[in-house]
């Protein structure tokens, strides 16, 4: 399988997410810019990392959905091929459409930086075929706008559709609808998720993200 | 030609920054607050005197604005 990793200026977990999905010895993994038009032909999965794409100026996510990949990105969902996007990734993904709501600013207008206890919500996609449903898993958040938000008729759409992937556990770190962490499209090919696996790929520290990356391949 | 776009989020969205500016200057003393919705300002200056003001939609609803939490007027302004 090959993987591309999007990177914007003002990416920071380009590198994090590379070596999550290298090490697992499963993929090809490659860079890709911002400002290419065209996505490999045979690119299996699009990965969008963490950071703040273009200072996060105007709203999160917002200018860099408007780059010149993202055409490339879009039709390259449409066609059924799988695009991850983590926490920056995440606010990208939605301000391009691909996935529903927007994650405005924190209710406590911090920056919230620590571990997370996670519920996984749906154990049987691709992503997440390695973990138990309702597993409780340790991912690192790191934003300010993680607060995810989404009107009710949607809200109740991804719920009828099976689309939440993760769910805050315990306690709610930023305000979001429903404790929601990540959501899927409607045929979950495409993940956004605000915490970070690939922070949680080394036995130091953690494996609770490694698995995400490893189910691709099977 | 020059245009001012007011954006501020929708009144059903929780505004977290209004809120913690309201309850500082509460905490100022400006006892008569009763709420504070925070927005931004774009002025943005066209190359032209004439502009279509459907190309000014179509920028604020498709990229200046997300749809779903905000809300936006724009008014124009004399140079």
């Amino acid at each position: 399988m090959k993987i591309g990793i999007v990177v914007f200026p003002g990416s920071n977990c380009d590198n994090d997410l590379f070596r999550a999905f290298e090490k697992q010895k499963l993929y090809k993994v490659i860079f890709l810019w911002h400002k290419d038009t065209d996505l490999p032909k045979d690119l299996d999965l699009c990965a969008i990392p963490g950071g703040f794409s273009f200072g996060d100026y105007l709203r999160t996510g917002a200018i860099a959905s408007k780059s010149p990949i993202i055409n490339s990105i879009i039709k390259f969902a449409n066609s059924g091929r799988f695009v991850l996007g983590i926490c920056n990734g995440f606010q990208i993904l939605c301000e391009t459409g691909l996935l529903p709501g927007i994650l405005l600013r924190n209710t406590s207008t911090k920056f919230v930086c620590k571990n997370q206890i996670l519920k996984v919500c749906n154990s049987n996609t691709s992503f997440s075929k390695l973990y138990n449903e309702n597993e409780e898993v340790n991912f690192p958040i790191a934003h300010h706008d993680g607060n995810y938000f989404v009107n009710n008729e949607t809200k109740k759409m991804i719920y009828d559709n099976n689309q939440i992937a993760f769910k805050y556990h315990k306690n709610n770190p930023n305000g979001s609808v429903d404790n929601i962490a990540g959501i899927y499209s409607q045929n979950h090919r495409i993940l956004g998720l605000m915490p970070h696996p690939e922070r949680r790929v080394s036995s130091e520290i953690g494996l609770d993200g490694e698995r995400l990356f490893r189910s691709l391949n099977i | 030609m020059k245009v001012r776009v007011n954006i501020i989020l929708k009144p059903s969205v929780l505004d977290p920054q209004g809120q913690a500016v309201a309850n500082s200057l509460i905490g100022q003393g400006f006892n008569n607050i009763k709420n504070v919705r925070q927005g931004k300002i774009l002025d943005i200056e066209f190359n032209s005197n004439e502009v279509d003001m459907n190309m000014i939609n179509e920028m604020c609803e498709g990229f200046l604005t997300n749809p779903l939490v905000e809300d936006y007027a724009i008014e124009e302004i004399n140079m």
